[in-house]
């Protein structure tokens, strides 16, 4: 927390919880999937689903699946936003278990066919949590610039991620692996203080065992 | 942030001989490890969008559930006709929270400050101090700087969210800090700054979080006011040379208190206090079937 967690964020009303941490999780779910969002299944839990009318949550997170930021006036109009780029957006109420109160699984598909499927909750003050990427378990709040990587589960496969940042001159914050199964598909999910350049993340993506990378630039977020 | 307590903001000052602001403006630079300018610049703009909210103020809008909205205008009709009883300052600072709680609930944007609900308070009462006495711009940033203070300050040893603490958390905050910025703007020192701040959350302690329905609007909305009138009168008790009996520091440990030991149905889960009334409760139906 610093001095302007404090005075500000600049945001668009009425919660910081249900509005503007509603808006950062559909930010970054967009980014994740990498692509435009053609089609959006909203499931709403617990508080975001008893209140999140009242709050806009439904059409913070729209929002920041078109990409805008927890200061975008257009954030009370993105459903008809959604409506004109193409967007098919669908709402349902949804029971996730023992989960945070403010919690959204969003199943994403993308322009040119990808798709996501992602469980987040607001924190409060503005701050996410994503908890499920792809049915696996994730942890991070999209403070970072976060690399996730989508590997066999083999050996030598975190140190070629390791290695290839390494080259890179980028350190790692944090780092967390999960898997379904012994020797099935995993998730490795990588913090880094500083900002993975393109052609490194292309390089990833085509190393044996590697079977997808997703990246989360704060750099993109700021412009 | 570096620092725990308002006192060692003042041991601070003391050690290195600056104003209370710049050692947060200080602080600042290297929490984020950013430049001076960069630091100031982005206090300014903070500043320059609660100008530009107030400003946006549309007095056509209600809410979604259309339980608020309008009253900044009805306020500021009345102030138009010179009836009111509280003084044009006051007057106009009740208008000000009133429209930008407002704002808030109509989806606008706006500045959370230190929440979104209790955003009103302290544009309410820095606007209105700086067109009454015509303050620099940089003299409100250097002001918003000694808020902010007190609101890291609070945060770290306490809590700024409704749901933690109920609402003397997010409004008592919101006035402790604007008291202590106005007591800056006003001339006051450290000494004041801090009892400016003491007396206006010692006044707010205990009100707890219970919005109709779960919704940022009813009490959200009026309870911008009192915290913006509580923050100018203890600013001026401050001014005054009165003191807060119990430290700055000590009432922020009361208030975190205070706000352990309320029940949960106080802490913004919408179960208690005015949510549970039978015009609260009435309301959230209605707004279920809708």
């Amino acid at each position: 927390m610093n001095l302007f967690d404090i005075i500000g964020p600049v945001m668009v009303g009425p919660s910081s919880s249900h509005t503007a941490g509603a808006v950062r999780i559909g930010y970054v779910a967009r980014l994740l999937l990498g692509e435009p969002v053609k089609k959006a299944d909203i499931c709403l839990h617990g508080s975001f689903q008893a209140t999140g009318r009242g709050h806009g949550t439904d059409r913070a997170l729209v929002a920041g699946l078109l990409g805008m930021q927890t200061d975008d006036e257009r954030i009370p109009v993105s459903l008809e936003a959604a409506e004109k780029e193409g967007m098919e957006v669908d709402f349902w109420a949804v029971e996730l278990g023992d989960v945070h109160p403010n919690s959204v699984k969003l199943l994403l598909t993308g322009t040119h066919g990808k798709r996501l499927e992602l469980v987040a909750a607001s924190l409060g003050g503005g701050r996410i949590r994503v908890c499920e990427l792809n049915g696996l378990t994730a942890n991070f709040g999209g403070e970072y610039p976060t690399l996730i990587v989508n590997n066999q589960d083999k050996p030598g496969i975190v140190n070629e991620v390791t290695a290839a940042l390494a080259q890179e001159d980028i350190n790692i914050a944090a780092m967390q692996l999960y898997r379904s199964k012994r020797g099935s598909s995993a998730v490795m999910i990588l913090e880094c203080d500083g900002e993975i350049p393109k052609e490194a993340l292309g390089r990833l993506g085509g190393l044996p065992g590697i079977l997808d990378v997703a990246y989360l630039s704060l750099k993109e977020a700021e412009e | 942030m570096g620092f725990h307590s308002l006192e060692e903001i003042v041991a601070k000052t003391k050690e290195e001989n600056k104003p209370f602001w710049e050692v947060l403006l200080e602080d600042d630079m290297s929490d984020r490890m950013a430049a001076r300018e960069e630091s100031l610049e982005k206090m300014n703009h903070m500043y320059q969008m609660m100008k530009k909210a107030d400003g946006d103020y549309d007095p056509r809008l209600t809410s979604a559930s259309g339980l608020v909205g309008q009253d900044g205008e009805r306020m500021q009709e009345y102030l138009r006709n010179k009836r009111h009883m509280s003084g044009d300052f006051i007057g106009q600072v009740t208008a000000r929270a009133l429209k930008m709680g407002e704002s808030n609930a109509c989806m606008k944007r706006i500045v959370a400050a230190p929440t979104a609900g209790s955003c009103g308070v302290i544009p309410a009462v820095f606007l209105t101090y700086q067109d009454t006495y015509h303050s620099s711009d940089s003299e409100m940033v250097k002001a918003l700087y000694v808020a902010a203070g007190i609101g890291m300050v609070i945060a770290e040893r306490a809590f700024i969210a409704g749901a933690t603490g109920g609402c003397q958390a997010e409004i008592g905050s919101a006035s402790a800090m604007a008291a202590g910025g106005l007591a800056f703007l006003a001339g006051g020192k450290e000494e004041e700054i801090l009892h400016a701040a003491a007396m206006a959350l010692k006044n707010l302690l205990g009100l707890v979080c219970d919005p109709v329905a779960g919704l940022v609007e009813v009490p959200c909305v009026k309870r911008n006011v009192i915290g913006a009138v509580n923050a100018v009168t203890s600013a001026d008790m401050a001014m005054a040379g009165i003191k807060s009996k119990i430290p700055a520091d000590q009432v922020i440990d009361a208030m975190r208190s205070v706000g352990i030991t309320m029940p949960s149905a106080l802490k913004e889960t919408g179960e208690g206090g005015l949510a549970a009334t039978p015009a609260g409760t009435k309301a959230a139906e209605k707004l279920k079937k809708a």
